[in-house]
């Protein structure tokens, strides 16, 4: 069991109210709030080590290196990563899918071969297989959902077959909550000579990822779900992989000597990071971890599961509304996406917000899989280490006012 | 801290519940598309316009409450109007939901349209209360592309 209040006490934006009501954060697949750890973490760096890395003799520079570095040994170690260079630094999730997809997939995506993703992928990992696909003549195939929300796995060594080259796949779907069976489609894929890409955005925050288990090719998630800094992300490459990867954005850091004709690259991983990084960041990311592993992800999972179960039972007492994915909370995550046939997202949305709650409304970056729910929208609330029972009796308890409110005659 | 009630007035809940001037008109001479990729919200404005008067106005699609709402009061508003009687109907309540400006609109020549001013507090639903209003701007512009308010 965690000690809630004790976490609670460490993130200062829980204490505020909204509206005249105590905070109810439930926007967590959106982004999670931060731990005073990771607050000081930032103003510490700024006010005692900043300087660039990579770069200076002086103190400050080699300071400010080495806690990067230490950052990026804390993310390796994090993921079970054997390696450190294997981590790159990316902005988020997004600029690593289109890192991976424009640096390998251009190079090794041959006309005819296919790319297969699955029909609950958010829009960054579904546009730039569109645009890889269309540049290198390939084929896009989307692998097709159950009504429950899990993937539909029957003609699975059809959908994973030779022309197949790679597998790209949400692990948690933030849309959904769906835990996909990542190991499987992993196996499958390296079966055929295909690689395998996860989109760990929403599951490496939630629950504990470990690449050399999963033996996944790429991995790609964001600080920001994970109690850290908005503007980094990590990219996790095989390094077998990343050594025959030519560079995705290029300039300074990225060369180990240039010329005016030609330029030759630096070591890994540095060779994937031009420019000036973003370094106080990462180093808030690395506190970030520490956090999470003096808490521990599997009790963080527990907590969750638990959290889930309890809402799916509450949520059983709500008429008229309709709750997607699957409803084992063991194949799922903290995340519970809703919809009301006479209710519009967002008038639900302004009214918890009314409330104090604070829920996210829209499509989520998921149109082709919201539309396939005939739906315009959905209404989603989402859970991290912080929230509490007593916080889903109230936003229960607040929902069925807002359906009454918008559904009974005044 | 806001009120709830100012957002959802009891007029605003029944124009959503029941739209006025809602389906398809078979004798339109002018439709636009309004969408707002955000929300999904989606509607389709018909107009049947006779010697630069709105003569007959409907609307069809689907969205939340003050975009419903806001789509049935127009259409109630600007129905036998003439083309610039409607531009400053428009004006004044892009004025009122906006604020853009300091000027001010003008309550008479809203009307009821002015039940929807509490929208102009929840800056989040701005664009529900506009939707239909840009397809309007649109037909008037002649220029009855697909608009979208993102």
């Amino acid at each position: 069991m965690l000690d809630i209040k004790k976490i609670r006490n460490d993130f200062p934006i829980l204490s505020r109210e909204v509206n005249n009501k105590p905070l109810i954060y439930f926007d967590n697949a959106a982004t999670s709030q931060k731990p005073i750890s990771v607050i000081n973490s930032l103003t510490e760096f700024y006010s005692k080590y900043n300087s660039n890395v990579h770069r200076g003799v002086h103190t400050l520079s080699m300071e400010s290196t080495d806690l990067f570095e230490e950052a990026r040994n804390r993310v390796a170690k994090f993921i079970n990563s054997k390696n450190s260079e294997s981590i790159i630094w990316t902005r988020n999730s997004t600029e690593g899918i289109n890192l991976v997809s424009n640096s390998w997939g251009r190079k090794n995506i041959q006309p005819g071969d296919e790319i297969l993703v699955t029909a609950m992928e958010h829009h960054s990992n579904l546009v730039p297989w569109q645009i890889l696909a269309d540049i290198n003549k390939a084929k896009l195939v989307i692998l097709p959902i159950n009504n429950d929300g899990t993937l539909n796995l029957d003609e699975i060594d059809t959908f994973i077959n030779s022309k197949t080259k790679i597998v790209s796949a949400v692990h948690m779907s933030n849309s959904l909550g769906t835990i996909n069976p990542i190991q499987e489609l992993c196996s499958k894929a390296h079966k055929v000579g295909a690689k395998f890409m996860l989109d760990g955005a929403q599951s490496v925050p939630h629950i504990p990822t470990d690449v050399a288990d999963i033996d996944c090719d790429f991995l790609v998630f964001s600080g920001h779900k994970m109690l850290g800094p908005t503007g980094i992300g990590v990219l996790y490459v095989k390094p077998e992989i990343l050594e025959e990867m030519d560079p995705f954005l290029t300039g300074g850091e990225m060369v180990l000597e240039v010329s005016y004709e030609k330029a030759k690259w630096n070591e890994l991983p540095m060779k994937f990071e031009a420019g000036t990084p973003n370094i106080a960041d990462a180093i808030a990311l690395g506190e970030a971890i520490v956090y999470l592993e003096n808490i521990g992800m599997q009790n963080i999972r527990n907590h969750e599961i638990e959290l889930t179960e309890y809402a799916l039972s509450k949520f059983k007492s709500l008429d008229k509304l309709t709750l997607f994915g699957p409803l084992d909370p063991l194949i799922r995550g903290g995340i519970l996406s809703f919809h009301s046939e006479d209710i519009h997202p967002h008038d639900i949305g302004t009214f918890l917000d009314h409330e104090g709650i604070a829920i996210r409304t829209g499509h989520h970056c998921t149109m082709p899989l919201i539309r396939s729910l005939n739906i315009p929208a959905t209404s989603r609330a989402s859970f991290y280490i912080y929230n509490t029972k007593d916080e889903i009796d109230y936003f229960i308890n607040t929902l069925g006012n807002a359906i009454r409110y918008f559904t009974d005659v005044k | 801290m806001y009120d709830i009630e100012e957002l959802y007035q009891e007029i605003i809940i029944d124009h959503s519940r029941n739209p006025r001037n809602f389906g398809k008109l078979d004798t339109a001479n002018k439709t636009a598309e309004g969408y707002n990729p955000l929300c999904g919200d989606q509607i389709t404005l018909y107009i049947e316009l006779k010697d630069k008067l709105i003569n007959k106005i409907k609307f069809s699609g689907s969205g939340c409450a003050i975009s419903k709402a806001s789509a049935s009061l127009m259409t109630e508003a600007i129905n036998q109007k003439t083309e610039s009687e409607a531009i400053i109907i428009f004006n004044n309540f892009r004025q009122m939901i906006t604020k853009t400006t300091d000027e001010d609109y003008d309550s008479d020549i809203l009307g009821d349209l002015e039940i929807l001013k509490g929208v102009s507090a929840f800056p989040a639903r701005i664009k529900c209360a506009t939707l239909a209003w840009h397809a309007l701007k649109s037909i008037l512009d002649n220029n009855n592309q697909e608009i979208s308010t993102e």
